[in-house]
């Protein structure tokens, strides 16, 4: 009796320490939207989003130049790792001898776990004075970020990748070679599209990455909250509106940086909506007998 | 690459391909290596008894960080004490327990959430909740609780796949012998998955102590050694961030940065022999 007890009892506490993660992020979206709202219902949801000036001081409340930051920085960065991800994912999984394979995948774990202060110190130190005498304008730009932000989510897209490519069958690639393709053709017609479902969710994975960081950002980027006339000059990224600001802001400009906060929300639950769709209709490939 | 026409043939294509390969795998060590190198050839030299063990002067224009050092052992250990049972505890439920249902997707897609909402994000969330809410006000108590809920998702998934991974046949074994499904898992499949629970707890740490975003407005920014969790700290990256972006000074700027990459090296290098550890020993060697 004492025995079924003891079962029942654990079973019940395992599952409350399993339904915390629902409980938490309820209460970070409820809390955030929350403090987010009243900004949004006084500016108007639209001319919140779609505003082209942000000025606190003025009352304006626009974060359109913020999202055009961080989706453009976003999308520069992928631009460069993504071919780099994949590359570097095809050698790991199908060229590199075991010799190198043991010192480039500690190599890609360590740049996945440097803080992202670090690598915004090395951008501010080391990166801002080499655009600034290569490219002019002062260094800080939305180019400059996203050569960081390339840095920081290439670990991300190339291990997933990796994966992906390497849970494609051995028979797929025996049945190309033996058809007397090179090991690249097969690669490229066989083993990467068998593959791409797993490397899209990586790609994917890496951009909400970018999209979330801000430490990085925050110190190579410039921070002006005007959209950008080119890639060379400063933008501010979301991330970077809600930690420049928050250490002064009162009233209707605080709640304006918790809905700054709600828009990176909406971007964030997107695209893991767009991962979860992805990875079920591959699963249901597998399991459809197509592999 | 994809539509290449026939000018170049096979072979070549292969022949350049593994070069363009090779290229891209040496590019990502030059990469790691510059970045680390700079950093530790910036910063070691900065490294002294005073540096490590003293106080700042002023605001850290010279002087030391052991506060900070401090500090960021203080928020760690909190996120740890609330994030490790939470994160093991919920791995072995969804691990053994958990069937197919839609509370299962729902906790896992909460799961996932959680692991993909941006730091700053947190940091709003702690502002809101334990700062103003809870009363906790600018604290080593309200930074750790808030690095506490990034490192949960961390320490869930490693520790899930490493339960997961633990034979069928250890299970079944033990089970057979009279044991219940709680002794099994306590007794068989905990102690098996060990290093796979200890490297997810390890990374969730490794999160804790790299977090900058996120502690931004709930740690506050103290240069004194916090007395209690109700006192206001200043972790390592924040020290980091506040010397390098408002100019107050370089040296102890590299010095700060030196100290947390060895911090992340060291973590990294262990993570990596528990794992080879833990393959070893689920191969039967």
């Amino acid at each position: 009796m004492a025995r079924n007890w003891e079962e029942f009892l654990v079973e019940k506490v395992l599952l409350l320490a399993a339904i915390s993660s629902i409980i938490i992020i309820l209460l970070i979206i409820g809390f955030v939207i929350q403090q987010g709202i009243p900004a949004m219902e006084q500016v108007g949801p639209l001319n919140f989003i779609f505003g082209m000036d942000w000025s606190p001081s003025y009352g304006l409340y626009g974060v359109f130049p913020m999202i055009v930051g961080s989706l453009g920085m976003t999308a520069l960065a992928l631009l460069f790792a993504v071919p780099l991800s994949i590359f570097g994912a095809i050698f790991l999984a199908e060229v590199a001898p075991k010799n190198m394979r043991k010192i480039l995948k500690p190599t890609i774990q360590t740049l996945a776990g440097i803080p992202s202060v670090i690598y915004g110190f090395f951008g501010l130190i080391v990166l801002v004075p080499f655009m600034r005498i290569h490219f002019g304008g002062s260094g800080f730009s939305m180019l400059t970020a996203s050569i960081i932000l390339t840095v920081m989510v290439l670990p991300t897209i190339l291990s997933i990748s990796e994966d992906a490519l390497r849970s494609i069958p051995l028979e797929y690639k025996e049945a190309s070679l033996a058809l007397g393709a090179t090991h690249w053709q097969t690669i490229k017609n066989v083993i990467f599209p068998a593959a791409l479902p797993g490397i899209v969710t990586g790609i994917i994975l890496g951009m909400g990455r970018a999209i979330g960081e801000t430490m990085a950002v925050i110190m190579v980027a410039g921070n002006t909250p005007i959209i950008p006339g080119s890639i060379l000059e400063p933008a501010r990224a979301l991330t970077s509106n809600i930690a420049l600001e928050m250490g002064y802001a009162l009233g209707l400009h605080y709640n304006a940086l918790f809905a700054t906060g709600i828009v990176l929300l909406m971007m964030i639950i997107v695209l893991l909506v767009i991962t979860n769709y992805i990875n079920y209709k591959r699963k249901v490939t597998v399991g459809g007998g197509y592999l | 690459m994809i539509s290449m026409p026939r000018i170049i043939s096979p072979h070549h294509a292969q022949k350049i391909m593994n070069v363009v390969l090779w290229g891209v795998g040496f590019l990502a060590i030059v990469i790691l290596i510059i970045i680390i190198g700079y950093i530790l050839y910036n910063g070691l030299p900065q490294f002294s008894l005073e540096f490590i063990f003293g106080n700042p002067v002023g605001s850290g224009e010279s002087g030391g960080i052991w506060p900070m050092i401090v500090s960021t052992f203080y928020v760690t250990f909190i996120a740890l004490i609330v994030a490790t049972p939470l994160g093991v505890l919920a791995a072995i439920w969804l691990a053994e327990y958990a069937g197919e249902s839609n509370l299962v997707k729902a906790i896992r897609f909460a799961a996932e959430t959680l692991a993909s909402i941006p730091s700053i994000v947190f940091g709003l969330f702690g502002l809101t909740f334990f700062v103003v809410f809870l009363q906790m006000g600018f604290s080593v108590l309200s930074g750790g609780l808030t690095l506490a809920l990034m490192a949960i998702p961390t320490i869930l998934r490693t520790a899930e796949v490493s339960i997961e991974a633990v034979p069928q046949s250890y299970k079944e074994g033990s089970l057979a012998l009279g044991a219940s499904k709680w002794q099994t898992i306590y007794r068989v499949v905990i102690p098996a998955a060990i290093p796979g629970i200890t490297t997810g707890i390890i990374l969730g740490m490794a999160r804790a102590i790299e977090e900058t975003a996120a502690i931004l407005y709930t740690v506050g920014a103290a240069l004194a050694i916090p007395m209690s969790i109700w006192d206001p700290a200043r972790p390592l990256p924040l020290h980091l961030y506040i010397l390098a972006t408002e100019g107050v000074s370089l040296p102890n700027a590299y010095g700060t940065a030196a100290v947390l990459v060895l911090i992340i090296l060291i973590i990294t290098i262990s993570t990596n022999y528990l794992v080879e550890k833990y393959t070893k020993k689920m191969m039967g060697r």
